[in-house]
């Protein structure tokens, strides 16, 4: 795969390594005394529906843990109503959480006074919003500038690294332009640009491109792995669009009414759902695109001739499906000299045909 | 309501119900008729012009008191005195700069050519030269209609108003834009200041301030100051969400989020508050003529009061010039606000900019120095033409349309006016009190009845019932030709775009207007009469009633009425059935508001005849010894305003949940 050689293989993300933010038991409940919700293991037990006639209450994030590596994107995902906007949003507290732990390099944000969390988002965080938030008044590089102007920096340095990330996000020659000049997927080109202007750590996107033609946010996304390639920053994504999430998305968290669903790799939502809704959700996912040989692959038998060609266990079907029908014996798949397993003309076919895989 | 539980078995229900209200008010209505023949004439409390109440001398005696203490209580001493002489100062100040001989020079420091050249400078710089050009040519006009003077008086009782406005005004609303909670603390109080018929504060601030340009001012600023702030509140809480949320995300404090994103955001919305303020104060600095406010007002309401039509005319439309250049120009300045200025190349608008404000500068010199710069050479020209021009206009109408206006006169007088005062001001005024409360629990609710209760109450101890049931007759004719106008114009030009974009602007030009010179012509065609005082009130009151059933009707989504179109509708079953029947909260609201612009104008209405409260109030201006009258008449208008509107209010609540009980 092209796009896996500057990123962590996908599925790869190493354990060992130190997460950038990870959110431990992170609440946010909505509603009249709404710290009483998490604390009581009676409420935190309650469904959405009950807890609103019992307490009033709506619980946006439930209970929510996960970890974020350094350098990769991370997809939260979920339906409209599902509590990833105001998950992302907990994470900076643009929306002050009820409860939990958001730790940031080793710092539990939540425990930050005002002024420290006001560093925090002038320096280590920025934001792409799904309905850019541009000023109206502002030219393109006075937007771009924005974020270092709050934090005090100079108007020569500001239109020096404006030009720069405006050139970055290939706009230049509209630096001039104000907002209303340009069309959607420009405008969040501009989005964009002022996310990254001030070299944050952590980039957070809230369905950036919902409000984009398909044509034009397939565009954007592709601009945003381009990106990633170029500058490694650690990015969190929410979107709604599953397409969007396996494209984009080393890892995938799937939020159901305030809940974590599952969180895993692209292939491991699809290949292993965890329930109902998950396998649902996936359904319809053209799996070649996203399944790797380890989910089709299956035990060597006796009457297997094992001398075929030589895979990993990490290659995508789509792309496998091509050395395994051109093989007149099945296709070994190897990992560091290991024999995982072997893959024949079947297994390709039953996930390029479409059948469920096992079925 | 019992109807929300209704189910579908007891729906019979619904149509009795329904019948019984009407059904009650009728039976409640015929048994005052029969009651008004037995008692007519009886207890109507009837009090003679020159009569006093223990009340009314009372207040004089407080009048009095306060006069004499005005010098020694400490209150006035440290506050009412001190702001009565800041207010005194500033006032002179600006007058002095352009109406009036200052600083032991013979004329104000800026003569005509100097206040025309600034004028045009800064309507130019703010706004644009379109804008700029009528500036100047509207202040020219002042000069050659001899009124310069009194332009610049009424100029700078207006300046100095806005000023003090602005200066609380803005950052009120700024304040009640970022804070819930002051939010909810100052709303019910512009409520009141703007429910309040405008003229009736000017009595108790005399008795506070004196009569004179201070409490001129100081009335003026309190009925511009409201929409400073609320509309400064209004443009900073409908800033949209985004871009203030993306300014915290980069870590704003608050001072920034304000300068940043909030303040530039609502930048154009709050120029507009500052249009609305200039305009409100221009109105009420021509009302505040009642209390010796200097300017242009006075002459229309000396000219009233000798029913001099052409001098009033003159001043009229100095007045409304005034009106139109301060509106196009500063709502020339809220459209650049918001767009930037954009035509022209920054370097040169920058050397334009020094090279006009030198001209400025130099018109100012001149006028400063010489006498024909500085006072209007042989003015009064023109203004001797618009007069006699118009008092041969008046004549001519009085000749010839005499048999038309007098018709029109009389017929609302005689079919409508006559009968409804007689059975209102000649019941018994237990009778009648009874009526108003019964009718206010009938049609809205029990807290209505007995806010009318204490309303009643009140009106009886003023000593006024029988003025104040007069004053009621003429406010609920005149509503109700408010009503109509609204509902036939409105409906016409919510159901036809050419209608509307025809007569809206006719109806936005006659708000600006100050409410004083619709009188002129009103004088001009029907002599001084309750009817004059009557077509005051309306023309005063339906832009506003037609305005809101116009854009009710318009708000009705286009599919319902191609339903009807549909259905096969003639064009008058799809208004009643269907157009008005869905404009009924827009049409409850235009005769809310038609009520209180009405009541709002009763004060004037007592200068051409209205007799009554207006009267009331208008003689406690001029003669000391009816001061507490005047004043008892003004609260008696309050007190009527505030009783109408909650009865009108809980009726329109009503209303409004019947079809929800409806639905379910």
């Amino acid at each position: 795969m092209s796009t896996d050689t500057a990123v962590q293989p996908r599925g790869q993300v190493n354990d060992h390594q130190t997460p950038v933010i990870s959110v431990r038991n992170l609440w946010k409940v909505f509603g009249p005394n709404a710290e009483r919700v998490p604390d009581s293991a009676e409420l935190a037990a309650l469904s959405r529906r009950e807890l609103r006639e019992r307490a009033r209450c709506t619980a946006a994030v439930r209970e929510v843990s996960f970890d974020v590596a350094p350098g990769e994107v991370f997809v939260v995902m979920g339906l409209s109503g599902s509590g990833k906007s105001t998950l992302v949003r907990c994470l900076t507290r643009l929306i002050e959480p009820t409860a939990g732990e958001v730790v940031f390099e080793g710092e539990d944000i939540l425990r930050a006074d005002k002024k420290r969390l006001r560093e925090l988002r002038r320096r280590k965080f920025s934001m792409v919003f799904q309905h850019f938030g541009l000023l109206p008044y502002r030219t393109v590089v006075d937007n771009v500038g924005y974020g270092l102007e709050i934090r005090g920096a100079g108007r020569a340095e500001r239109i020096r690294r404006a030009t720069e990330v405006i050139d970055l996000v290939g706009l230049d020659g509209y630096e001039n332009s104000y907002p209303d000049q340009l069309s959607g997927g420009m405008q969040q080109r501009v989005g964009l640009a002022r996310a990254l202007a001030g070299d944050p750590d952590v980039l957070f996107f809230d369905e950036p491109f919902s409000a984009l033609d398909p044509l034009i946010r397939r565009d954007m996304q592709n601009e945003v792995i381009r990106l990633h390639r170029q500058v490694g920053k650690t990015m969190v994504f929410i979107t709604h669009d599953l397409s969007e999430a396996l494209k984009l998305g080393d890892r995938i968290l799937l939020m159901r009414d305030g809940n974590v669903v599952q969180a895993g790799t692209g292939d491991e939502l699809v290949g292993a759902p965890a329930d109902d809704y998950v396998r649902d959700f996936v359904q319809d996912v053209p799996r070649a695109d996203v399944l790797t040989l380890r989910w089709i692959m299956r035990p060597a038998r006796d009457s297997d001739q094992l001398d075929g060609p030589e895979l990993g266990p990490g290659v995508i079907v789509r792309d496998a499906v091509r050395p395994v029908l051109a093989a007149d014996r099945p296709v070994r798949v190897v990992e560091n000299g290991e024999l995982l397993g072997v893959v024949g003309h079947a297994e390709v076919l039953d996930i390029v045909a479409g059948n469920q895989a096992g079925a | 309501m019992a109807t929300t539980t209704m189910t579908g078995s007891s729906t019979r229900t619904t149509p009795r119900r329904r019948i019984t209200k009407p059904l009650a008010v009728v039976a409640l209505l015929a048994l005052w008729l029969v009651a008004w023949t037995l008692l007519r004439g009886q207890d109507m409390l009837e009090l003679p012009r020159a009569t006093l109440t223990d009340l009314h001398h009372w207040l004089n005696d407080v009048n009095d008191s306060v006069g004499a203490s005005r010098n020694s209580s400490p209150i006035f001493l440290y506050f009412f005195n001190e702001i009565r002489a800041v207010m005194d100062a500033l006032v002179t100040f600006v007058q002095g700069f352009i109406a009036q001989p200052a600083y032991g020079r013979p004329v104000p420091v800026l003569g005509w050519l100097g206040v025309v050249a600034l004028v045009s400078y800064a309507s130019w710089a703010f706004a644009n030269w379109r804008v700029a050009l009528l500036a100047a040519g509207g202040f020219t006009l002042f000069g050659l209609q001899g009124l310069w003077q009194e332009s610049m008086d009424t100029l700078a009782l207006t300046l100095v108003a806005v000023f003090v406005s602005l200066l609380f005004g803005i950052p009120l609303g700024i304040l009640a834009g970022v804070s819930d909670r002051f939010h909810r603390l100052i709303t019910p109080v512009l409520d009141l200041m703007q429910t309040m018929p405008t003229f009736v504060y000017l009595a108790p601030l005399t008795l506070v301030f004196l009569i004179g340009p201070a409490s001129a001012t100081i009335a003026t600023l309190i009925y511009a100051m409201p929409p400073a702030i609320r509309i400064t509140a209004h443009g900073i809480r409908s800033v949209p969400a985004p871009p203030v949320e993306a300014t915290d995300s980069f870590g704003a404090t608050r001072r920034q989020r304000l300068t940043k994103a909030l303040l530039p955001l609502s930048k154009r919305t709050i120029v507009l508050g500052v249009n609305q303020t200039i305009m409100a104060a221009l109105a009420m600095v021509t009302v505040a003529a009642l209390i010796d406010a200097p300017g242009l007002g006075k002459t229309v309401i000396k000219a009233l009061q000798t029913t001099d039509v052409g001098t009033a005319f003159n001043a009229g439309v100095a007045i409304v010039v005034m009106a139109i250049v301060l509106d196009r120009v500063t709502t020339a300045a809220s459209v650049r606000a918001e767009q930037g200025g954009g035509e022209l190349n920054p370097r040169i608008r920058r050397l334009l900019l020094a090279g006009f404000g030198l001209v400025a500068a130099v018109c100012s010199y001149l006028s400063y120095t010489y006498l024909w710069a500085s006072e209007f050479p042989d003015g009064g020209q023109l203004g001797e033409y618009l007069s006699q021009g118009a008092t041969t206009v008046t004549t001519w109408a009085q000749h010839n349309l005499a048999d038309l206006t007098a018709a029109v006169k009389e017929g609302v007088t005689i079919a409508l006016l006559n009968p409804l005062e007689a059975l209102l001001a000649e019941s018994p005024w237990w009778l009648m009190g009874a009526v108003i409360v019964l009718l206010a629990a009938l049609i809205g609710n029990l807290r209505a009845a007995a806010v009318a209760a204490v309303c009643v109450g009140l009106l009886v101890g003023s000593g006024l019932w029988n003025a104040s049931m007069v004053t009621l007759a003429m406010t609920l004719v005149a509503t109700l030709l408010v009503v109509t106008l609204g509902v036939v114009v409105g409906v016409w030009m919510g159901r036809s775009s050419r209608a509307d974009r025809i007569i809206r602007p006719v109806l936005d030009a006659g708000q600006t207007m100050p409410a004083f010179v619709y009188l002129i012509p009103v004088v001009a065609l029907f002599s001084v009469s309750r009817f004059s005082a009557i077509v005051a009130g309306v023309v005063y009151a339906a832009p506003v009633a037609i305005k809101i059933v116009a854009d009710g009707v318009r708000a009705i989504p286009e599919s319902t009425v191609e339903a009807a179109t549909a259905a096969g509708s003639n064009t008058w079953q799809t208004i009643t059935k269907v157009q008005l029947p869905m404009a009924r909260q827009s049409l409850l609201l235009a005769t809310n508001q038609g009520l209180i612009y009405v009541l709002s104008m009763v004060v004037i209405g007592g200068l051409v005849g209205a007799g009554a409260l207006g009267y009331e109030v208008v003689a406690g201006f001029s003669q000391g010894q009816l001061y507490g009258k005047g004043l008892a008449a003004g609260v008696a208008i309050v007190v009527l305003g505030i009783m109408l509107d909650r009865i009108a209010r809980a009726a329109a609540q009503r209303s409004d949940r019947a079809p929800s009980a409806n639905q379910t």
